[in-house]
């Protein structure tokens, strides 16, 4: 079992090895005609950069991205910087340097990888899922009886910070930086994975389906995983089936389908003010614009934030979007779960959670108050402030960084849930509701806490559980995404999560139940 | 400003001097030799096995203690004088107090097997032990094998921290079945096959007889009752715990196993206490031990005696007898009295179930002739304190229970139930027509 453990690994890191290989490699060669479409799609009337352009890049052959993207940048750059210099302000091109490399790039590629992608996507997501399978799951066999399988998770490397958790921050860091700032590096994934999209819908693929389709693929394999690890708890199992599913059919499938049916892309689950850009001009007008699906959607968006969320929240806690549904939470709980006992569960990062999270969910209901009273007044800016640059600000702070390179690449550092502890305006929206008026609790079990810290330690969002547990009282955080982990983990069977009514949800106890009953009745009276 | 001195940093001493702070402003001083900060002894056994580090084995982070004004000394109490109240700390270092609790918790038993100081012999309790643990045995290379003697709560835990690292384990057990002394037969047998699932080489009706040592003086081999030798670098004395105490003798301190206390946890000695582990009442307080070695009593005892200590005195009460466990994978719960079939009564009946290929069973204890319910035992399946509790002080039938018993459970959402196979079974055996109630979250919180 170990050897084909070990074979695993070995696949596996042949399929990352080449994987990362790609985006330095691959043959570019821009045709007049690939010139000639970009400069007719992307309205270029810039001389100056076509000039540079067919002078440098057209009808050249290019070694790799690296020798062909500053080609592309330095051209659009100097061209901007001259036309601002005269005032011609018509001609200036505001697609980004590096979106319109990767355009450029991805219209160009040749040779090898473009001719072969079937063999390439087997050679990288294909060896990748092989080779992650034989390493997880010889686990049936080997993690022995079902049951909580925490053993050596504080003595391995991986999984205790050690240098492959530093290695696989690099790496993930700079897989985000790559997709949000360099995305013509992404040009030979996208072919990968060309068939996939255009068999959804029907266009070709741009480095934000690779993202996507990653996103599903890793979360399935890591899935398994789950089922594995946590086989003895249906809670477990429910909820990472239900986080599986919302992803692959309401985040993947069903947006890439409504594109081939002509409709705007949308993720039905994505809820304001997570999906923070629902608002944004050319989201209403995109709507408004596509008739009755349009204005379905739209209205849609808006009773899901304003009723669905919170009424579901009343009823099962915030658990049921941030754990069963929503995407960033189901990576968290399938490739975050190895990492998620480094969350600090000090005071101080509590302190830190709480500025933070609400910080943002601030940042977010002002940017869009912005953009609506910019919508409606047709002003492009609210009190001496531009709308746009706020929206561009916070998609580049919040959007990029903060979801995405910390939210995901701090994983074997700080732990599964950083954006959605510290970041998501989502999550701080539904703490409220869960923390004042929610049927949802985690009941400690009377007397039974021997305060190992176990729920502590595992509790992704930092909880300290176990300051709860001891004195008999009952978790009601709003911060607790109701992963059930805790409960799980408890050796004493203390802690289970559950709806019930308000009454009795907070239960102030200064002396635990098995004490004599005058004690107790003397101190909750006194 | 009084000032209370808590020899010992467990759950007893620290739950004193928490309650203590929250109830007045005395000056409060904690000594303790095993570490600077309180952390839960229980919790050892997850730091071996890597499912967690010594910090986060600690409730308080470290700031915890100067701002709630509780002094932390580390040092070893080794005479008290309880004439001129005052302490001797190391051997030489005097420390005055007006008021005394001593909280000094238990050690392990050793009864006098030849060889039980070797090198390599061991027990496990303290955060010395563990590390000791951790030098003796960090891998299957350096530790080819290690006899454990002892089948109670610490035997079966040390035996499942040794395996987490791969280490063949030998498990004596004095009993025929695993822990008989405590559990029902039934039960008993369950975890017996249990244990050996874990590959541990479990050896029923076996005692040690002398531990052999090498020519370094470390231990190499033990050999049994029925002379059988077994090779091995490591033996685990597990064979229960005493009351740590040695260093009162000659205090005037009343000793018997413990510190004798009254039902206010007051010794002898005026403003001298005793709680947790260390104590012994002098008169147990129902079916309870005189000396009860179990986490919560601890705790309970130093919630109670914070209230004597800062005026309004209050008596030691326990309430019903309640204590949990985990067996390798197998959780266990127990509410009320369910004794073995050695300890147990004339009156008292079980009703045993267990599942037909899960390792979960129940056992429910009530009296023959009055049906009145006695104590119920769970093995995989968790039940909700509040409830049983109040079903005990209602003194309700075991129909009753049976009835309500979806009301108590408290396994996570989605597990399967296990209600209606438990009433059928005791329906068919008792000849009886229980029909099981849906759960109702008005009866949970009734008496809330």
């Amino acid at each position: 079992m170990q050897i084909i453990k070990k074979i695993g690994l070995f696949i596996f890191l042949i399929g990352l090895t080449v994987f990362t290989i790609l985006p330095f490699i691959g043959e570019f060669k821009v045709t007049p005609a690939t010139m000639d479409q970009i400069i007719r799609e992307k309205g270029i009337s810039s001389e100056f950069f076509i000039d540079r352009m067919q002078e440098n890049v057209v009808g050249k052959q290019f070694q790799g991205m690296l020798s062909l993207s500053p080609k592309i940048t330095q051209a659009l750059e100097a061209a901007n910087a001259q036309h601002r210099k005269n005032k011609e302000y018509k001609k200036i091109i505001y697609t980004g340097p590096h979106d319109l490399a990767a355009t450029v790039g991805k219209g160009s590629g040749s040779g090898f990888i473009v001719e072969n992608k079937g063999l390439m996507w087997f050679l990288t997501f294909g060896l990748g899922i092989i080779g992650a399978l034989l390493f997880i799951v010889p686990n049936v066999v080997l993690l022995g009886q079902k049951g909580i399988k925490n053993n050596g998770i504080y003595h391995e490397n991986a999984t205790n910070r050690g240098w492959i958790a530093w290695l696989v921050f690099v790496f993930l860091v700079s897989f985000y930086l790559v997709l949000y700032f360099r995305s013509e590096f992404a040009v030979n994934w996208t072919y990968l994975v060309d068939p996939i999209s255009e068999f959804l819908s029907g266009n070709p693929a741009g480095h934000w389906f690779v993202y996507g389709f990653m996103y599903c693929t890793v979360m399935t394999v890591m899935a398994v995983r789950m089922y594995i690890k946590y086989r003895h708890n249906m809670y477990q199992m429910v909820r990472t089936t239900s986080v599986l599913f919302f992803q692959i059919v309401f985040a993947f499938l069903i947006p890439e389908i409504m594109v081939r049916l002509q409709m705007p892309y949308y993720d039905f689950k994505n809820a304001f003010p997570l999906d923070y850009d629902f608002f944004f001009q050319w989201n209403l007008k995109s709507l408004l614009n596509s008739g009755g699906i349009g204005l379905f959607i739209l209205v849609w968006g808006i009773v899901l934030t304003l009723v669905i969320v919170p009424v579901m929240v009343y009823f099962f806690g915030k658990r049921w979007y941030c754990s069963w549904v929503c995407g960033c939470g189901g990576l968290a709980e399938t490739l975050g779960d190895p990492y998620r006992q480094h969350s600090s569960k000090s005071l101080f990062s509590w302190k830190v959670e709480r500025w933070l999270v609400h910080g943002v969910l601030v940042f977010a209901v002002g940017m869009t108050m912005m953009t609506l009273y910019s919508f409606f007044t047709e002003s492009g800016t609210v009190l001496g402030l531009k709308t746009q640059s706020v929206q561009n600000t916070y998609s580049l702070l919040i959007g990029a960084f903060f979801a995405g390179v910390i939210g995901t690449g701090f994983y074997p550092i700080f732990g599964n849930r950083v954006w959605c502890r510290f970041g998501c305006p989502l999550a701080a929206y539904l703490g409220f509701v869960q923390r004042f008026k929610s049927r949802f609790r985690i009941t400690t079990n009377g007397g039974q806490c021997i305060s190992c810290g176990n729920c502590s330690t595992y509790c992704e969002q930092g909880i300290d559980v176990r300051a709860y547990a001891q004195k008999g009282e009952n978790i009601v955080r709003s911060s607790c995404v109701g992963c059930g982990i805790c409960s799980a983990v408890c050796p004493r069977g203390v802690l289970k999560l559950e709806n019930g009514p308000l009454k009795g949800r907070i239960n102030p106890t200064e002396v635990l139940l098995g004490n004599d009953v005058d004690l107790m009745e003397l101190v909750n009276n006194k | 400003m009084e000032h209370i001195v808590i020899i010992g940093n467990g759950i007893s001493g620290i739950t004193a001097a928490r309650h203590i702070r929250k109830l007045s402003d005395k000056k409060i001083t904690i000594i303790s030799a095993e570490s600077d900060y309180f952390f839960s002894r229980t919790a050892l056994m997850y730091v071996y096995m890597g499912h967690m580090k010594f910090e986060h084995t600690q409730p308080y982070e470290n700031w915890f203690w100067k701002k709630n004004r509780l002094n932390l000394v580390h040092g070893y109490v080794t005479q008290v004088d309880t004439a001129n109240k005052k302490l001797i700390l190391n051997g030489s270092e005097e420390m005055g107090y007006d008021k005394l609790i001593i909280a000094t918790g238990s050690k392990p038993n050793k009864f006098g097997w030849p060889g039980q100081d070797l090198k390599g012999v061991q027990g496990l309790y303290s955060k010395q032990d563990l590390e000791l643990l951790e030098t003796n045995a960090p891998n299957n290379e350096v530790c080819k094998r290690a006899v454990i003697v002892g089948g109670g709560l610490i035997g079966i835990e040390l035996a499942e921290m040794l395996r987490s690292r791969d280490i063949p384990v030998t498990f004596l057990v004095r009993e025929d079945s695993f822990w008989n002394g405590v559990l029902p037969e039934g039960e008993s047998q369950m975890i017996n096959e249990h244990i050996l699932e874990h590959h541990i080489d479990l050896k029923l009706g076996t005692n040690l007889k002398e531990i052999i040592a090498d020519e370094n003086g470390w231990a190499k081999a033990v050999v049994t009752d029925k002379g059988e030798m077994i090779p091995c670098t490591v033996v685990g004395l597990t064979a229960g715990v005493a009351p740590n105490i040695d260093f009162l003798k000659g205090s005037g301190i009343e000793l018997g196993k413990g510190v004798k206390v009254n039902n206010f946890l007051e010794t002898n000695i005026t403003d001298v206490y005793a709680i947790g582990d260390c104590a012994e009442q002098h008169e147990s307080i129902g079916n309870r031990r005189p000396v009860e070695a179990v986490w919560y009593t601890g705790r309970m005892m130093g919630e109670t005696l914070a209230q004597t200590i800062c005026g309004n005195k209050t008596a030691y009460n326990p309430g019903h007898w309640f204590n949990s466990a985990k067996f390798l994978d197998i959780e266990y719960q127990t509410y009320g009295w369910v004794f073995s079939e050695r300890a147990k009564k004339d009156h008292e009946q079980h009703f045993h179930w267990r599942h037909p290929k899960e390792k979960i069973c129940v056992t429910i204890a009530f009296h023959r002739d009055t049906k009145l319910f006695l104590g119920i035992n769970t093995f995989g399946i968790r039940m909700r304190h509040e409830i049983l509790d109040r079903w005990l002080t209602e003194k309700r039938s075991v129909s009753y229970v049976l009835e309500y018993l979806k009301d108590a459970n408290f396994d996570p959402e989605f597990y399967a139930e296990y209600e209606q196979a438990i009433i059928s079974c005791y329906n068919s055996h008792y000849g009886t027509n229980i029909r099981p109630k849906k759960k109702s979250w008005k009866r949970i919180f009734s008496n809330v």
